[in-house]
């Protein structure tokens, strides 16, 4: 099997700072990858080096392309890149607002994907979202309402549906669920678990909660001041951390 | 009249804005930027389209203007007085005698000939900013062709009146390649936007001029089960009895009576002339 | 199925003085297909720890740790993960579970995730849990509010759910009355029967005697001392 996603050696440098270096890993199809570390850790930032909104000034983001197989994300051309971030990539980010329109009904936030694909059949484009806005648990009769009339979990969840409407295999969340209540947690990850299932979805969730890790992700990267200190299995990292600064995080962790 | 120089601008601008003519007709809906310049009337009034047409008309053309359709409103006097005196061309209210026609949201309905030339004022150009404010966004959209979000301008006029309820200023696409704001025309319209006139955009605010050359493809965006309609008020004239023309609508009472009349000032009369 | 060759383990505690801790030197250990081995030693003496270490939970500091063809010890996560999903099954003492997804569901996940249909998953998931008792009524609530004694039988339900080659299991009759404790040996004796390879934790020495070929105890790997900080 070939991964998905092959991360060789990424470096962002903000001036003389770091923003994180010398990342390398593969994702392979259907894995969910998490990035831990505290704010400042570089973790979002090696995201939107990953996702092709920062270009990373070191590094090749290979990414195995429906038509033409593994291609470098960072020297493609920018029509293409943008072409990719539409249909194959996805982005969701950690305020919905950042990711919706909130000017536009929560059937044309969901459309919004599918006419830029090319879509041109107003009772499909709709009936589609219709589908969409039940799989993220939002009543079909909320379709022509605004998000900004949402509750913050509602407007995540339009986000998730945004984004998956057209089917990519990668996505790329940036603390999905902070900022929600603990209930509206939950089942955003449930939500999510069954999503990726279903789809056969790779993701890469950059968080700092560990209990989203751990239900959500199959592998673990820890970062701390830009670099990786450690990374592997999400329960062996979790469960028997190797690095200090891992088994400071651990032990950290409040229990209820 | 010697000591200025001819239709109001100065040479050095004139030719600026014709290079932006010339690129604008090179790239068929293209937005190309132009330094424009203070004129003597306020922004909205129709600095572009006078720019426009101060760079276009030679001592040999004749000048007419319509606001609305009609050649007797302020708006279109004043300009066309405006013309008169800083280019001393010949001025007519007839649009086949017009070989320069200024106007403000219509398309003459007589149809324009090669030998025409249609000037438009422009109030805002770019036709997907009700949706994304950022002017960078929008460039690099119009270049690499990402008009998804037209459509969902379109879709959510569906959603919300069940058919696509904008009237005016309706998006096109010219010839295939880039998507353009026809000027707050009604849809009624737009079919006319495929003409043997040229025709040239002018929006002063804003400072884009933009061009549709003649015989250029221009089509209406729509949905395949919500086909483009070019509509009117389903009515005939009140006055010249005309069922094919765009019509205004009138309130003539305070009872509530009304009256239909043609938009287009010098259609309606000729057809009135022509009867009697 | 199972084998492990001169393994051994230790933790280092960065953050209290660096202190290195060794608790298991030079395991062996073997589990054929079809074998039922138990694991013995007092408390502390390194039982989890081991299990956990065949499972991947814990690195090994040496040795090999083979299931079928994998070495746990060597493997990348995703060889892991794989070996998770088709060959190696883990009955903990824990329920681990997202909030709010219901216990059919739960019980069904490990054969959603092999690819089963969701009618055929769904079908032996609730043949399990009709087998475990746990009360029809409650297959479409989540587990987490459940009583120790139902999370237990709900976890050992989503263990057997899946026909895995080989099985750890953590103390699978703590907590269970005569019953239940019954229909879980029974199932274990059914996985032997297919040829399972079967690794476990019994204190229930009744248990251990009626399901169990062989006994290991964990004492003879356990390190002497423990090194002072560097």
């Amino acid at each position: 099997m070939t991964p998905l996603l092959q991360v060789e050696n990424i470096a962002k440098f903000y001036g003389p700072r770091i923003g994180c270096t010398d990342v390398t890993f593969d994702l392979y199809p259907g894995e969910v990858m998490g990035i831990v570390g505290e704010s400042g850790s570089g973790k979002s930032t090696l995201l939107n080096c990953l996702a092709g909104h920062l270009p990373p000034d070191r590094g090749a983001v290979k990414f195995d392309t429906r038509t033409d197989g593994l291609r470098d994300t960072v020297t493609m051309s920018e029509p293409e890149r943008r072409m990719l971030g539409r249909t194959d990539w996805a982005f969701v980010h950690q305020h919905a607002r950042d990711g919706l329109r909130m000017n536009v009904s929560a059937g044309g936030n969901v459309g919004e994907r599918l006419m830029a694909v090319g879509a041109r059949h107003y009772g499909d484009i709709r009936s589609t979202a219709t589908d969409w806005l039940g799989r993220v648990e939002i009543d079909a009769d909320r379709i022509d309402d605004r998000p900004t009339a949402f509750s913050g979990g509602m407007q995540q969840r339009l986000q998730i549906a945004r984004n998956l409407v057209t089917g990519p295999r990668l996505v790329f969340m940036d603390e999905p669920t902070g900022g929600l209540d603990v209930s509206v947690q939950a089942r955003l990850l449930d939500l999510l678990r069954g999503l990726v299932r279903e789809m056969g979805l790779s993701a890469i969730i950059v968080t700092h909660d560990l209990a989203v890790v751990r239900l959500l992700a199959d592998r673990l990267m820890v970062m701390k001041s830009g670099h990786v200190v450690e990374n592997g299995l999400t329960d062996q990292v979790l469960d028997d951390p190797q690095h200090a600064y891992t088994q400071l995080l651990v032990s950290s962790v409040l229990q209820v | 009249m010697t000591d200025y120089n001819f239709a109001y601008l100065d040479e050095q601008t004139k030719r600026m804005i014709r290079r932006a003519i010339l690129k604008g007709l090179a790239v068929p809906g293209y937005q190309v930027p132009f330094a424009s310049r203070e004129m003597p009337m306020p922004y909205g009034w129709g600095t572009g389209g006078v720019q426009v047409s101060a760079a276009v008309l030679t001592p040999d053309d004749t000048f007419k203007v319509i606001d609305q359709g009609a050649d007797d409103t302020t708006n279109a006097v004043s300009i066309r007085r405006f013309f008169e005196k800083t280019a001393g061309v010949a001025v007519t209210e007839k649009t086949a005698k017009a070989s320069v026609i200024q106007t403000r949201h219509r398309i003459p309905e007589t149809d324009l000939t090669e030998d025409q030339i249609l000037v438009y004022q422009v109030p805002i150009p770019e036709p997907l900013r009700f949706l994304e404010p950022s002017e960078v966004e929008t460039r690099k959209m119009h270049a690499l062709e990402e008009y998804g979000l037209m459509h969902v301008k379109l879709y959510e006029d569906i959603s919300q009146h069940g058919a696509i309820a904008t009237a005016y200023a309706y998006p096109v696409k010219v010839e295939g390649r880039y998507v353009m704001d026809p000027s707050p025309i009604p849809k009624f319209d737009n079919p006319k936007l495929n003409m043997a006139g040229i025709q040239l955009f002018g929006a002063g605010r804003e400072q884009r001029i933009y061009a549709v050359p003649p015989y250029t493809q221009v089509v209406s965006l729509d949905f395949e089960d919500h086909p483009f309609e070019a509509s009117k008020a389903d009515h005939a004239c009140d006055l010249c009895g005309s069922t094919t023309s765009y019509l205004d609508e009138l309130i003539v009472d305070d009872e509530g009576g009304r009256m239909f009349m043609c938009s287009d000032t010098d259609f309606c009369a000729a057809r009135r002339e022509d009867a009697a | 199925m199972i084998a492990i060759e001169n393994v051994s383990k230790t933790f280092t505690l960065h953050n209290q003085g660096a202190a290195v801790i060794k608790v298991m030197q030079d395991a062996q250990l073997h589990v054929e297909p079809g074998e039922c081995v138990a694991l013995t030693g007092a408390s502390g003496a390194g039982k989890s720890t081991l299990m956990r270490m065949i499972y991947g939970n814990y690195l090994a500091a040496s040795g090999r740790i083979f299931v079928g063809d994998t070495d746990v010890a060597q493997a990348d996560p995703r060889q892991i993960l794989d070996l998770r999903r088709h060959t190696l099954g883990y009955v903990s003492q824990f329920l681990r579970v997202v909030p709010r997804v219901p216990t059919l569901n739960v019980v069904a996940d490990p054969l959603l995730s092999t690819g089963t249909t969701e009618a055929e998953a769904l079908q032996t998931a609730g043949d399990l849990l009709a087998r475990l008792n746990i009360p029809e009524r409650l297959w479409m609530l989540s587990p987490t509010t459940f009583s120790g004694g139902e999370q237990q039988r709900v976890n050992i339900a989503r263990g057997f759910a899946y026909p895995y080659p080989a099985l750890l299991l953590d103390e699978p009759t703590a907590s269970l009355d005569a019953t239940n404790r019954d229909t879980v040996l029974t199932l274990i004796e059914e996985a032997k029967a297919r040829g399972a390879a079967i690794l476990g934790i019994f204190h229930d020495t009744a248990a251990r005697d009626r399901i169990c070929d062989r006994v290991v105890d964990v004492t003879c790997f356990t390190p002497g001392a423990q090194s002072v900080p560097a």
